[in-house]
């Protein structure tokens, strides 16, 4: 059982149409949609939900007005400007949740005791039917932490449901940037494919995710998307990518299919076209390298 | 002013339109790039760098000879970042929040805090226009406090523009926290709207004011609109898409250098931010 | 000696859990009395990070001596060995045949982690 990964190092660069498209030529398969923050694989799989769970990550801190004495230690000892006045007249102090890291530093302190520490609904998550398999999606709320464990859990579930479900593969939607939850969705990967676009940003960010992978010994390929926007760019990105070490898997033309198979709620591949024909290839040289 | 420029999803525009934003607007300008992980701001706006400074956290150092082993560091550290067994404490500074939790617990004074490098921050001038961005170390966990690193940065007396991660989670958030006006980015797309949607519940939960800018506006279909319209959240700009402006992108030139005639685009943008900001009174609340 | 080991079930017959950090649970076995009691790993399974750290502490306070599992993060080893307690992974099948297969000399010492963490 292996798991591949699709991710972008830049945000926008059309992996999750990407991914879909995989999906759907896979035949079936688990996938996971590790993009928790901005989740968008299901508004083109369609997914029927069959079980939904609450997510729950680390604690936050709640001041009882009517024990708080307006001693401030709570301000004194916070070092993430998460707790200021009330500023009703009470004297009193209050804690912003959004800025609240959890460490708990306030309620230990407080001479009152007036500090609560419940756990933290972060979010929630989901396994799925889809018409390409089961899949493991996730739904964080805005303004909550992404400490990479909502993408470690929902990894973990769709291994189970792999294994339990005798599926050889997961297909894994990984989320944009280089941090914990990029990490969390990669590390363990049998493969992962960078997508990226020939753009300076997109280029520049290419090579940072291709870092992070060979810090953590990820195996990693590259496809150039929308490539005939810039081609001199194109064969610029994919050197210096296999430079790092990446192998270059393919080209796929800017095609106005992309943004029209979104609209229908349906993949490129689904819709046909020479997008879908280069992600047809990109998938096989993908595919096959892993055999 | 204070004003981001953040989008529920990746990739829809928000370097454009801040950087835009700031080669269009008259008066003194700063642009603080708070996308640490990927930050592209600089590779358009190309500053003549003045200074730079690397960012570090206080994580834990035990001295061996004053720990008796205790545990009491180990018991409430939240993150696993300081573990005690039956040995002296072994520290995982990649877990460490700096919240100082075990320097407070220890009984015996055992423990002092070290800096652990997360990155760095640059500073540098293009014409008026200041530039600060951070780079976060490839491997660190947590953007947090680089972006607060960014943020202290700002001056005084002028318009500071934030270029916000992607996204809606806690790394927005501190990029966002505090300014007068978001500007959200978004592509009249299903996924476009979908996270926008996300991205106006961040902002009402952090009682800030925003605004939506579509970027690519021909390319998809009426919904984001006429969510704008429904959620009475201002529609600030829609820019057409340009194979121009995106040819310019790739070679990472800034649309208003290549075609001036975007200037004017962007201030009205900002005339109508300016208006919509002015309108709206300052919910009670704000942190 | 007290010897642990990760397990997706409950009792000797159980699989062997091939991971560590985020367990389904262990199986603590005496080789002196020959008794085996079964441990909940629930608490490490919700830790936000760091649960290879967490799991590694509570196997530490049960007096293990050896650890047999599966696969074994960096940051659950460097705790375990902290802790001085020898880690062997590459474990699979069931809970007995692991712990014969050990006081056998059949299993090998692991020297390091043999697999990146996950947060």
């Amino acid at each position: 059982m292996r798991e591949l990964v699709v991710i972008s190092g830049k945000g926008g660069t059309g992996k999750t149409s990407i991914l879909a498209s995989f999906a759907v030529l896979s035949g079936r398969t688990v996938l996971a949609d590790c993009d928790v923050d901005a989740a968008d694989l299901h508004l083109v799989l369609a997914p029927e939900v069959r079980r939904r769970e609450v997510f729950r990550s680390g604690n936050e801190a709640v001041i009882r007005p009517e024990l708080c004495d307006g001693c401030g230690k709570c301000a004194e000892l916070c070092r993430f400007a998460a707790v200021s006045r009330t500023g009703d007249g009470g004297g009193r102090y209050r804690i912003d949740p959004t800025a609240c890291e959890g460490c708990g530093v306030c309620v230990r302190h407080c001479p009152r005791g007036a500090i609560e520490f419940p756990e933290r609904v972060c979010g929630e998550w989901f396994v799925s039917d889809t018409r390409c398999g089961p899949m493991v999606h996730a739904r964080l709320h805005p303004a909550a932490e992404n400490s990479g464990k909502l993408v470690a859990t929902v990894r973990q579930e769709a291994r189970r449901l792999a294994e339990s479900e005798g599926f050889d593969q997961v297909l894994v939607d990984g989320p944009p940037g280089i941090g914990c939850p990029v990490i969390s969705s990669v590390t363990g990967a049998a493969a992962v494919l960078a997508v990226s676009e020939p753009t300076v940003s997109g280029g520049h960010d290419l090579l940072r995710v291709l870092e992070l992978c060979r810090h953590f010994g990820i195996p990693a390929a590259v496809c150039m998307n929308k490539w005939d926007l810039n081609p001199q760019m194109t064969e610029r990105i994919e050197g210096q990518a296999a430079s790092g070490g990446a192998r270059v898997l393919g080209r796929i033309p800017y095609d106005r299919a992309v943004t029209a198979a979104q609209l229908e709620a349906r993949t490129v591949v689904e819709l046909g076209g020479p997008a879908a024909g280069a992600i047809r290839r990109i998938w096989k040289r993908f595919n096959h390298n892993e055999e | 002013m204070t004003v981001a420029v953040a989008s529920g999803k990746g990739g829809t525009g928000k370097t454009t339109v801040a950087v835009n934003l700031a080669l269009s607007l008259e008066g003194p300008v700063e642009l603080l790039d708070c996308d640490v992980e990927e930050p592209n701001a600089h590779l358009f706006l190309q500053p003549g760098w003045t200074s730079a400074r690397t960012v570090s956290i206080p994580v834990p150092q035990v001295d061996e000879r004053l720990c008796t082993a205790c545990g009491a560091c180990g018991e409430v550290c939240r993150f696993h970042a300081i573990v005690s067994l039956r040995t002296q404490p072994l520290v995982f500074p990649e877990l460490c929040h700096g919240c100082g939790a075990c320097l407070l617990a220890c009984p015996v004074g055992a423990i002092r805090e070290v800096p652990q490098e997360v990155g760095v921050v640059e500073c540098g001038l293009r014409g008026e226009i200041r530039f600060v961005h951070g780079r976060l170390k490839v491997g660190t966990a947590m953007s947090g406090p680089l972006i607060r690193a960014v943020r202290r940065e700002a001056g005084q007396g002028q318009i500071t523009l934030i270029d916000a991660p992607p996204g809606t989670s806690c790394p927005v958030v501190a990029a966002v926290r505090g300014s007068d006006f978001v500007i959200l980015v978004t592509e009249p797309t299903p996924f476009g709207l979908n996270d926008l949607k996300l991205a106006v519940e961040m902002c009402r939960i952090l009682s800030l004011p925003c605004g939506v800018v579509i970027n690519r506006s021909d390319i998809g279909d009426d919904a984001v609109r006429r969510y704008c319209a429904s959620e009475a959240v201002p529609l600030l700009a829609e820019i057409p898409e340009d194979r121009r402006v995106a040819e310019a992108y790739s070679r990472g030139q800034a649309a208003v250098t290549v075609l001036p005639e975007f200037r004017a685009l962007f201030r009205e943008l900002y005339d109508r931010l300016h208006a919509a900001a002015a309108q709206r009174p300052v919910p009670a609340g704000r942190s | 000696m007290k010897i642990i080991v990760s397990a997706d079930g409950q009792g000797l017959e159980a699989q062997v859990d091939p991971r560590f950090g985020r367990a389904a649970g262990f199986v603590l076995f005496d080789t002196q009395t020959r008794e085996a009691r079964n441990i909940d790993n629930r608490q490490s399974l919700n830790a936000a990070q760091g649960a290879g750290i967490q799991a590694a502490e509570a196997v530490s306070r049960l007096g293990a001596e050896c650890l047999i599992t599966g696969h074994c993060g960096p940051k659950a080893y460097r705790t375990l060995r902290a802790a001085g307690i020898k880690v062997y992974t590459g474990a699979a099948g069931t809970v007995g045949e692991a712990i014969a297969a050990l006081e056998q000399g059949r299993l090998a010492l692991a020297e390091a982690a043999d697999v990146e963490g996950h947060w």
